[in-house]
């Protein structure tokens, strides 16, 4: 890998060791980026840590982090990071669940979950059957709501301060002296299909959908590709040793084919003319064509 | 002494004094017969070596803690939830303020992380910088916490003398990106600016000669001292399956005897080329984490002088105008660098879709972030694993059993920084 990032060396075999050890409780294994990634079934989490902290030395569970993807069925990602600190190995091990459904808990694998899996519930709402202190962690206490949520707004709903009056912290509702600015970074004049002021009424969508930005590659694709650049050169070398090499056209290349100032005849380029470079030499010099009327330019919203 | 009064056949209080000779005593009532009920503390969230907002619910028999309930988040301020609504450039102060004991330190596992996602080449100028600023680092935070460890247990003098020391890292940090603490020097693709030449020989010179002098003073007053040895050994004893059990990692895990040292195992930037070695504990009581702290130091030093010796020419971030701005002097003379300038202060680059979980040694041990990217400009997730959150988790497993005045000492060999904990 060219980054700097860590350095972590693929652990062989893990692919079918993991197979052989889950079984059905693996649902998907990927090898992206450098990163080894399992997704397995939520119900049997417990038992799928204890066989990789017993069976595939993965001693120590570094991190939980829940990640939201509001669109789907099963919204959330609960995502543990664990760590082999014999085998030098990380693995990431997922599982997918909604606001309802409980993840089991691994605090009696790891007493270390407590408070990471409270975080999670903290952030996100999702709840873990068998903690046995699944209080809210970081935010205030009283808080509701679960910060982290794609549709929880940046602001809050509360905000609190000093009352000189009351003499203590009081509870307000958020006022905000300026809307929250998002701006949308991803070139509308490019990709984005906005609904125009007024053009609603004509039933289309406003501009053309155009074909947009080009969808960005994803991190294994640019590895590949880089990979790829790296393994193969191309076969032939592009050089400019002939002036038909060069690409620059017939007339440079009668330019430099003329004698240079200093006497030194160009004789090698002088006898290697084309045909096409004679064919220049003859031919008159060609009419101007009469300039055509520009094509009157499409009418925006065009396709209404 | 005395026999009880006659008449009287309850239990007898004996006073090892004769004063209350020939009178009744209320010995049923006094102080020391009464069934002692266990009684609630709290410890903060305002109290000096609470190092920041920690409150601490303590359960106390007598002096003796029964449970620990650390209460964190009094300083929780949405990081996290800010970097989604932040291009990846504009994310990267954030992390200056989570552990402001050690700056670039949180700073580069953000930017590896990005560098990884992104498959980007740094040039070794920047990969030697960055090594040689987090080592600086290291020795900057340690220098606050030898120190601040040192005074809560009741010494003051180490503490004035290495926060002269200190002050000097933070002087260093200044020179180089202008300012002391939040310096956002570690930029994805390598560094923001160049160092004078004059800056990397300071370095050296002060690592040579007055690091080690005031330091090795400020610590033959400490490391023997018969006060600080009672306040600190077999305090707090973590065993290496409890050290792993609960996650710890950096001087706790090594403390505890287990040799596990990112910047060896997993080599990041220019740590590969460099000689160093692990210091670690014997026993895991907070004396061994405070010494490997202090050995940590001298390492650190060795990395710095390495990495000044052996320092490459050449640039200090990557060349790919994609991700990294090109310098106000091409913007003048050309379109295209105006161009990019203007692109990747108002869109920023597009990382590509994927995700990582990056960890580096941070001086408070494995800092790591884990990126989720949509394939825009910014991030869909950026979790961030603080070191304290597990340390502090373990509180109440420490402290069990140990007396009230201990807790100090062992919050400060946790290291902990709230900043950093409740982001």
């Amino acid at each position: 890998m060219a980054s700097p990032a860590p350095l972590i060396a693929p652990r062989e075999g893990i692919a079918a060791a993991l197979a052989k050890l889950l079984g059905d409780d693996l649902i998907e294994h990927v090898f992206l980026v450098g990163e080894d990634s399992i997704t397995v079934r939520r119900e049997a989490v417990a038992g799928v840590m204890i066989a990789l902290r017993d069976n595939l030395d993965y001693q120590q569970l570094m991190e939980i982090a829940g990640v939201d993807y509001p669109e789907r069925a099963e919204r959330f990602e609960v995502v543990y990071h664990l760590l082999s600190v014999t085998k030098n190995h990380r693995l990431r091990v997922r599982v997918c669940t909604d606001e309802a459904t409980p993840v089991p808990s691994i605090v009696p694998v790891w007493p270390v979950a407590g408070w990471l899996e409270r975080e999670v519930f903290d952030m996100y709402g999702v709840l873990f059957a068998g903690n046995p202190d699944l209080r809210r962690i970081l935010t205030d206490y009283g808080f509701q709501g679960h910060p982290q949520r794609k549709d929880f707004p940046l602001t809050g709903y509360t905000e609190l301060r000093y009352s000189e009056e009351d003499k203590r912290v009081v509870y307000e509702p958020v006022k905000l002296a300026q809307d929250f600015r998002n701006f949308d970074f991803l070139s509308p004049w490019e990709g984005a299909d906005y609904v125009l002021p007024g053009d609603e009424k004509a039933g289309g969508t406003g501009e053309a959908p155009g074909k947009g930005a080009p969808t960005p590659m994803t991190a294994a694709e640019v590895k590949k590709a880089d990979d790829k650049a790296k393994a193969s050169p191309p076969p032939t070398p592009k050089t400019t040793e002939k002036p038909e090499q060069t690409g620059a056209g017939a007339k440079t290349n009668l330019k430099a084919a003329k004698t240079s100032r200093d006497g030194a005849k160009a004789t090698a380029a002088a006898k290697a003319k084309t045909p096409a470079t004679k064919k220049a030499e003859k031919a008159p010099p060609k009419p101007k064509a009469p300039a055509k009327p520009r094509a009157t330019r499409k009418p925006k919203g065009g396709d209404a | 002494m005395t026999d009880a009064p006659q008449g009287y056949s309850g239990a007898v209080k004996h006073h090892g004094s004769d004063m209350f000779e020939g009178y009744p005593v209320d010995t049923a009532n006094t102080a020391g017969d009464q069934a002692v009920t266990n009684y609630t503390i709290n410890f903060g969230p305002q109290h000096p070596a609470a190092h920041g907002v920690l409150r601490m619910v303590m359960e106390l028999d007598g002096e003796i803690i029964e449970r620990v309930d650390p209460h964190v988040g009094l300083l929780h301020r949405g990081t996290e939830k800010l970097i989604e609504y932040k291009t990846y450039l504009q994310a990267l102060p954030y992390f200056d303020r989570l552990d402001y004991c050690s700056p670039t330190a949180m700073e580069h596992s953000y930017v590896l992380a990005i560098e990884k996602l992104l498959d980007l080449e740094v040039p070794a100028r920047a990969q030697y910088l960055r090594t040689m600023f987090a080592e600086l680092t290291r020795i900057c935070n340690h220098m606050l916490n030898i120190g601040s460890h040192v005074m809560d247990v009741g010494a003051m003098t180490p503490n004035l003398w290495i926060f002269e020391l200190r002050e000097d890292c933070l002087n260093f940090f200044e020179r180089a990106s202008g300012a002391r603490m939040h310096s956002a020097y570690f930029r994805p693709g390598g560094v923001h600016q160049d160092v004078p030449e004059k800056l990397l020989y300071d370095i050296g010179q002060w690592c040579e000669t007055r690091l080690p002098k005031l330091f090795g003073d400020a610590m033959s007053l400490v490391i023997d001292n018969r006060i600080f040895k009672q306040r600190n050994v077999d305090i707090a004893t973590v065993s290496k399956e409890d050290a792993l059990a609960w996650g710890f990692s950096g001087p706790m895990i090594r403390g505890s005897g287990i040799p596990w040292d990112i910047r060896k195992s997993q080599p990041y930037d220019a740590y590969a080329q460099m000689e160093f070695d692990i210091p670690v504990g014997t026993r895991g009581d907070c004396y061994d984490r405070f010494m490997v702290r202090v050995q940590e130091v001298y390492q650190s030093q060795r990395i710095i002088l390495q990495c000044i010796n052996a320092m490459p020419t050449g640039p200090i971030a990557s060349l790919d105008r994609k991700v990294v701005p090109p310098k106000r002097g091409e913007m003048k003379q050309s379109m295209e660098s105006l161009i990019h300038h203007f692109k990747l202060y108002t869109e920023g680059f597009h990382v590509p879709a994927g995700e990582v979980y990056v960890a580096t040694e941070s001086p408070k041990g494995e800092f790591g972030v884990y990126l989720v990217s949509d394939g825009t400009n910014k991030p869909y997730r950026c979790k961030i694993r603080p070191t304290a959150f597990s340390h502090l988790q373990a509180m109440d497993m420490m402290s069990k059993g140990h007396m009230l005045a201990d807790t100090t000492a062992i919050i400060g060999a946790i290291d902990v920084v709230f900043g950093e904990c409740d982001r």
